[in-house]
């Protein structure tokens, strides 16, 4: 075990143990840390930027930045909820998301965010981005309306020899996710439901499988995103 | 046939996925592209799943899956070639092709592709032709050059004047692009003896006794982050590793630079001379220059280079008779992509993959190339230390201003009479600059590349110097013809659209949504709400992990802060609210279509 350190989130004091993840550092001191590319267990890739929090006046991503003895970390503060709330915005705006048309519907990350920071309607004008809907795989539905570009996908799903089934391709406003013809072939039952899990959008989803549990008893149906931490711990 | 020679290719690179840029670059040398079916072989040759070689593929402007032509032209679409010309001449290539940007010849002989700047920007119009640099072009020289292309002629026997000067004629490189140093210093002067530094003083010191020399200087990184060089190599010298990395950043992209072309191509030595010791300095025994596919047309004549130096006992085994100092340097091209010249993300590229930059910390000197401590610095960098070592840190101290020592290369392009490179002290003042490149009646001037910021006559008085205007480089002139918001503006910010890797969520939409404002407000409907949302959206760019994310916004947030009024001229004084659409012409095409006439 590394050696416990002392910092400060919004000048309240915590400990943890040197080295970890300022996401997690928090959660183990009762407090949450907004997150939506971050999957348990899978290497952070900080790229939604959702975790945004500031130390020494600059702005570092907390699900890859490590805590380190006498941080002080700003998190609530205006401008940085304000932050996170224009980037959960952007992303309403840059895919196609229908929520009452959606299988992840209560139980989307994208969706409980907003409610959680009170999106009434984004700030940014909609961008109609054309994106596929890909029925073509045998166990997957590929819808990228949904997609949020989160790489969970390309992180967390891969094959026994370690290789990612999903891959980026393109990039700049081109950027999408790719799966690989071969692997994607052979992806197991197991995988393909394991990919629809990190999805935190429903961007990926299994086939013949939707609804079902009924919409307003999934999770942020019942308890809202953030609320949970404690029991979560 | 073709598999034979991909299998040659995988084994020239041990079958190593880390060298997935060679064995691409290598495979669409051979074949002009790289096809769709060659995709699953050359994955499983090294390991990877077709999908993870699309997506390096895929990242790199210069790759392709698709032929682009037996002739390509890449004709540069940055600032200062609009400014030059180059409208009139993507007009004559696509008449005479009967094609358009984008597309190639329906024979399959021509193809037309923009590209970002390519490091030409004092002699613009320029193309890159097969990998052939032309300058200077012109319609004449447009329609010259296809009329060529339709005849067969090889590339190198288009060129319509003699070579260019210095090592340009070489016959290693005979290239036709000119160096135009128009001001020498310390630094880059004739004074430098090749090799003269490292086998005669490095030789004699202590790897620690280098880093002081080099810390007491105070240098400062070149490239525009501005790092204590120093304190960046006393780093990785303390980092645990078993292996460590040199790298040269010679990925000169931002737009309006090009003085590290022109130090590669007469002071190679001096460079390599400096990664060798900053090799000695940290403990590493390879450094690799990472260089920009754009100055592919120098790397016969650099790796002759690297051969002298290995003949000359100034690389390889006991360099420099440094016993158990077997230092020695590679190139490792890059494929087209502007981030790349962000260290992590040249790193990234340096391993076969998308050059996306990592998040920090781990920063390079503790985790750099393939997970060693690397150091990663600039061309100019690397050149200074030589000085520094040759003539002392105190000496090089003593240049510049006491915050910014030393000299800094600036490549000077616009509107001017005498565009090139100048190497200045730091501390001299925009004006200085503007009086010595002779250029008259200027409106603005872009100091530090599109990353950098647009400044007007108010600030022209400013010091170029890390505590006042700091730049990497690029200094484009603009003068009162030019229309800063529809031209430079918009030219930069597309720039950046295109260049994003598309990690961050800001940098991916931001930079589009910022155009289309700038556009709404260019067509008379702008209010005073799009110029608030303009700072505060531009505003969200800090949150992005890069330097690229940070900066992408700059060319629109610094002419709004330095040119206000030309947007406050343009938008509408007692509208409060404008969508952007004008219903009427909106609608016209349809209304016409069933012969009403809307009312409104």
């Amino acid at each position: 075990m590394n050696k416990q350190i002392i910092f400060t989130i919004d000048q309240k004091e915590c400990t943890s143990e040197a080295g970890k993840y300022i996401v997690d550092a928090a959660r183990e001191n009762g407090i949450y840390i907004p997150t939506l590319c971050n999957y348990k267990g899978v290497k952070p890739a900080g790229s939604c930027r959702v975790c945004t929090v500031k130390v020494n006046k600059r702005h570092l991503t907390a699900c890859t930045t490590p805590v380190a003895e006498g941080m002080e970390i700003e998190l609530n503060t205006t401008e940085l909820n304000d932050l996170r709330k224009a980037v959960v915005e952007i992303l309403f705006t840059e895919g196609n998301h229908f929520c009452p048309a959606c299988e992840k519907s209560g139980n989307c990350e994208l969706q409980a965010l907003a409610y959680r920071f009170q999106i009434m309607a984004p700030r940014f004008p909609y961008q109609f981005n054309k994106r596929d809907v890909d029925a073509s795989h045998p166990k997957i539905l590929h819808d990228h309306n949904r997609c949020i570009l989160c790489k969970r996908c390309i992180r967390a799903v891969k094959n026994e020899e370690g290789k990612s089934v999903f891959t980026f391709e393109n990039r700049a406003k081109k950027v999408h996710i790719k799966l690989d013809e071969k692997l994607g072939d052979s992806l197991t039952d197991e995988l393909a439901e394991k990919a629809m899990e990190v999805c935190p959008v429903g961007s990926i989803l299994v086939k013949e499988k939707g609804f079902e549990i009924p919409i307003g008893e999934r999770t942020y149906d019942k308890v809202p995103i953030g609320e949970m931490l404690i029991t979560d711990k | 046939m073709i598999e034979n020679k991909i299998q040659k290719i995988l084994d020239k690179f041990n079958r190593d996925k880390t060298r997935l840029m060679d064995i691409l670059l290598h495979i669409q040398s051979e074949i002009g592209y790289i096809p769709q079916t060659l995709i699953q072989p050359i994955a499983d040759g090294i390991d990877l799943s077709a999908a993870d070689v699309l997506q390096t593929i895929s990242f790199y402007h210069f790759f392709t899956l698709k032929p682009r032509g037996k002739y390509t032209i890449y004709l540069n679409n940055s600032i200062v070639a609009y400014m030059m010309g180059r409208e009139k001449v993507a007009k004559v290539f696509e008449e005479e092709c009967g094609c358009k940007f984008g597309e190639v010849t329906e024979d399959g002989l021509i193809g037309l592709f923009d590209t970002a700047c390519i490091g030409m920007s004092d002699q613009e119009p320029a193309a890159l032709i097969n990998g052939k640099v032309f300058t200077n072009i012109t319609t004449f020289r447009a329609r010259e050059i296809i009329r060529d292309m339709k005849q067969g002629r090889k590339v190198e026997e288009m060129f319509a004047t003699t070579f260019g000067d210095g090592k340009n004629a070489s016959p290693l490189i005979r290239t036709i692009v000119r160096n135009r140093m128009k001001r020498t210093g310390p630094v880059l002067n004739m004074s430098y003896k090749a090799g003269n530094t490292l086998l005669k003083q490095v030789a004699q010191m202590t790897p620690k006794e280098v880093i002081n020399e080099v810390k007491l200087s105070h240098l400062r990184g070149r490239g525009g982050a501005g790092f204590p060089t120093g304190l960046k190599w006393e780093f990785c010298r303390r980092a645990s590793g078993e292996k460590k990395f040199v790298f040269c950043n010679a990925d000169e992209g931002e737009p309006g630079t090009f003085k590290d072309r022109v130090i590669l191509t007469e002071k190679p030595e001096m460079l390599f001379e400096g990664m060798t010791i900053a090799g000695y300095a940290i403990g590493a025994k390879e450094g690799i220059l990472y260089l920009r596919y754009e100055y592919m047309y120098l790397k016969k004549y650099l790796e002759d280079v690297l051969d002298r130096l290995r003949k000359n006992n100034q690389l390889g085994p006991n360099t420099a008779n440094i016993k158990g100092f077997d230092f020695d340097i590679r190139i490792q091209f890059g494929a087209g992509a502007y981030v790349c010249g962000e260290e992590s993300a040249l790193i990234e590229s340096s391993e076969g993959k998308r050059g996306e930059p990592r998040n920090r910390p781990p920063f390079p000197v503790e985790k750099g190339y393939l997970d060693y401590p690397t150091v990663v610095n600039n061309v100019e960098t690397l050149c200074s230390v030589v000085r520094i070592i040759q003539n002392g840190g105190d000496w090089y101290r003593s240049l510049g201003t006491e915050e910014s020592t030393g000299t800094k290369v600036l490549s000077v392009s616009g509107d001017c009479r005498y565009a090139g490179i100048y190497e200045l002290e730091w501390g001299f003042t925009v004006s200085d600059i503007l009086e010595m490149a002779g250029a008259e009646n200027t409106l603005a001037v872009q100091v530090g590349g599109p990353s950098g910021a647009l400044i007007g006559p108010d600030d022209f008085n400013r010091t170029l110097c890390y505590s006042d205007l700091a730049t990497g480089g690029s200094f484009i002139i603009f003068n009162e013809s030019r229309d800063i918001l529809r031209d430079v503006v918009m030219n930069f910010t597309e720039f950046f659209i295109d260049e994003s890797c598309g990690s961050c969520v800001p940098c991916r939409n931001i930079p589009t949504l910022l155009k289309h404002k700038l556009e709404k407000i260019l067509q008379g409907h702008g209010t005073e709400k799009d110029i608030t949302d303009i700072k505060e959206w531009g505003n969200m760019m800090q949150i992005n992990r890069c330097g690229l994310g940070h900066t992408a916004a700059n060319p629109v947030l610094t002419s709004l802060k330095n040119f206000r009024h030309l947007y406050e001229d343009k938008i509408q004084k007692t509208v409060e609210f404008d969508s952007g659409i004008d219903l009427a012409e909106a609608v016209a095409e349809s209304c016409e279509f069933v012969d009403r006439i809307p009312k409104f």
